[in-house]
């Protein structure tokens, strides 16, 4: 028994496939979602989808979303989505750092671009830490 | 026949234009790859996220959830946003997605208003006297979300202020470089189709009961505006493709009409010169044989 899993972020599919399990971030906690659950429509939080397929487990980054489960289904809209072996460490830390500067730089005055630059740092603080957990060949660095 | 003189300002001319239709048709050939790439990009996403949103629109009571979703008793006044290009030599890709949309509204005993995305759809609406409240244009290729939510926003608080009962789109499908379809759509209030054909249609006629979380109106509030708004997005990329795929059609075509034409007059211009040369020298042997005659 499977059930479809589809994330799709704003620019692309991320990942489609019928799975076993599906674990989201939602707005009130980890959800584990298994066929045939009940509807759901839930907004997400920053952190990892985990998805698990005949014994195989992937683990994506999200940052915010919605999803919507249906009995057979589960649909992830993210703002923002990646699988974590894909993501590039080296940018993910760049990122970060040019978030730090500008946040100090800047402070309070500009309210968008402040709240802007607060979830940029977010989001590639989620990148790495997710590396960090998740990828055999970062286990032991030194990222955070 | 015209002179010598004149035909060979004719191929000239031509030769010039097909220089300018070649030049426009690269042009275009570059632009349209962008634009697909941006149409295929946030396609998926914004068909989920329409799907989501007919989930909603089929649950028990949907009427009640939020007022976008709320089918209004009497329609008395009609929005439409029609999506054109701010610039002609497109082929009928102008023409067409304004015809379509006047064949469809014509059905209407209600008022309706038009918001026009692109300076063509906007002077063909104001030449047949048709109401434009605003116009939008020069967009950049492909647009970005930010250039589109000035619309959304007063789309949507139109809406929900009951400025206009209902609201659609029309615009031009994007499907291949060569096949383009125009449109229309019905964007608020969410209808759903359950013949399992078209935009509307869902897969499943039950109409299993959402848990929303964190808070129903809050979820709500947040997201049927923003998907609402997504389906404008996506029409406006989708639009941008078929134009600048139309253009370049438009444009390899000339440019091979015009190259054909050129050489027809050429050939022509060629037999021309031949006869004027042979008359020429039929002169001047008629006029030695004369002399000769004379001087025997």
């Amino acid at each position: 028994m499977t059930i479809r899993c589809e994330i799709v972020s704003q620019d692309r599919i991320v990942y489609q496939g019928d799975v076993d399990m599906v674990v989201l971030p939602g707005a009130a906690g980890q959800m584990g979602i298994l066929p045939h659950h009940s509807p759901v429509l839930s907004v997400l939080n920053f952190g990892i989808i985990t998805v698990k397929a005949g014994g195989n487990e992937e683990h994506f980054t999200v940052a915010g979303g919605v999803a919507e489960v249906q009995p057979d289904q589960v649909t992830v809209l993210a703002d923002a989505a990646e699988n974590v072996e894909e993501i590039d460490v080296q940018r993910a830390m760049l990122a970060r750092q040019k978030a730090e500067e500008r946040l100090k730089e800047m402070m309070t005055e500009d309210k968008d671009r402040y709240m802007l630059m607060m979830s940029a740092l977010k989001k590639s603080n989620l990148r790495l830490q997710a590396v960090k957990k998740y990828r055999a060949d970062f286990k032991n660095k030194d990222l955070i | 026949m015209a002179s010598i003189r004149e035909m060979r300002l004719r191929i000239k001319s031509i030769k010039s234009l097909a220089q300018v239709t070649r030049a426009l048709e690269t042009v275009s050939a570059s632009k349209v790859r962008k634009a697909v790439q941006a149409n295929q990009a946030s396609r998926s996403y914004s068909e989920k996220a329409w799907k989501v949103l007919l989930h909603l629109a089929r649950q028990p009571g949907h009427n009640n959830l939020h007022p976008l979703l709320n089918e209004r008793l009497e329609v008395r006044k009609i929005l439409v946003i029609l999506i054109s290009g701010d610039r002609g030599l497109a082929g009928s890709y102008n023409v067409n997605v304004l015809r379509n949309t006047l064949m469809y509204f014509d059905q209407f005993s209600q008022p309706v208003d038009y918001i026009c995305v692109g300076k063509k759809g906007r002077d063909l609406l104001l030449r047949k006297k048709a109401n434009v409240i605003a116009e939008f244009s020069e967009l950049k290729n492909p647009a970005n979300f930010i250039e589109i939510s000035p619309i959304n926003r007063l789309v949507i608080d139109d809406f929900l202020n009951e400025g206009h009962d209902q609201l659609y789109l029309s615009y031009t499908n994007f499907h291949t470089m060569t096949k383009q379809e125009t449109m229309v759509r019905k964007i608020l209030p969410l209808e759903v189709d359950f013949s399992g054909k078209g935009f509307n249609a869902t897969h499943k006629n039950g109409s299993s009961v959402f848990t929303y979380e964190p808070d129903q109106k809050e979820l709500l509030d947040e997201i049927i505006p923003r998907f609402t708004a997504m389906q404008i997005y996506q029409s406006v990329l989708s639009s941008q493709a078929s134009e600048h795929a139309a253009r370049m059609i438009a444009m390899s075509n000339a440019t091979e009409n015009a190259n054909e034409l050129v050489g027809l007059l050429q050939l022509e211009y060629n037999k021309a010169r031949q006869q004027s040369i042979t008359n020429d020298m039929l002169d001047i042997v008629g006029g030695a044989a004369a002399q000769t005659q004379s001087g025997r």
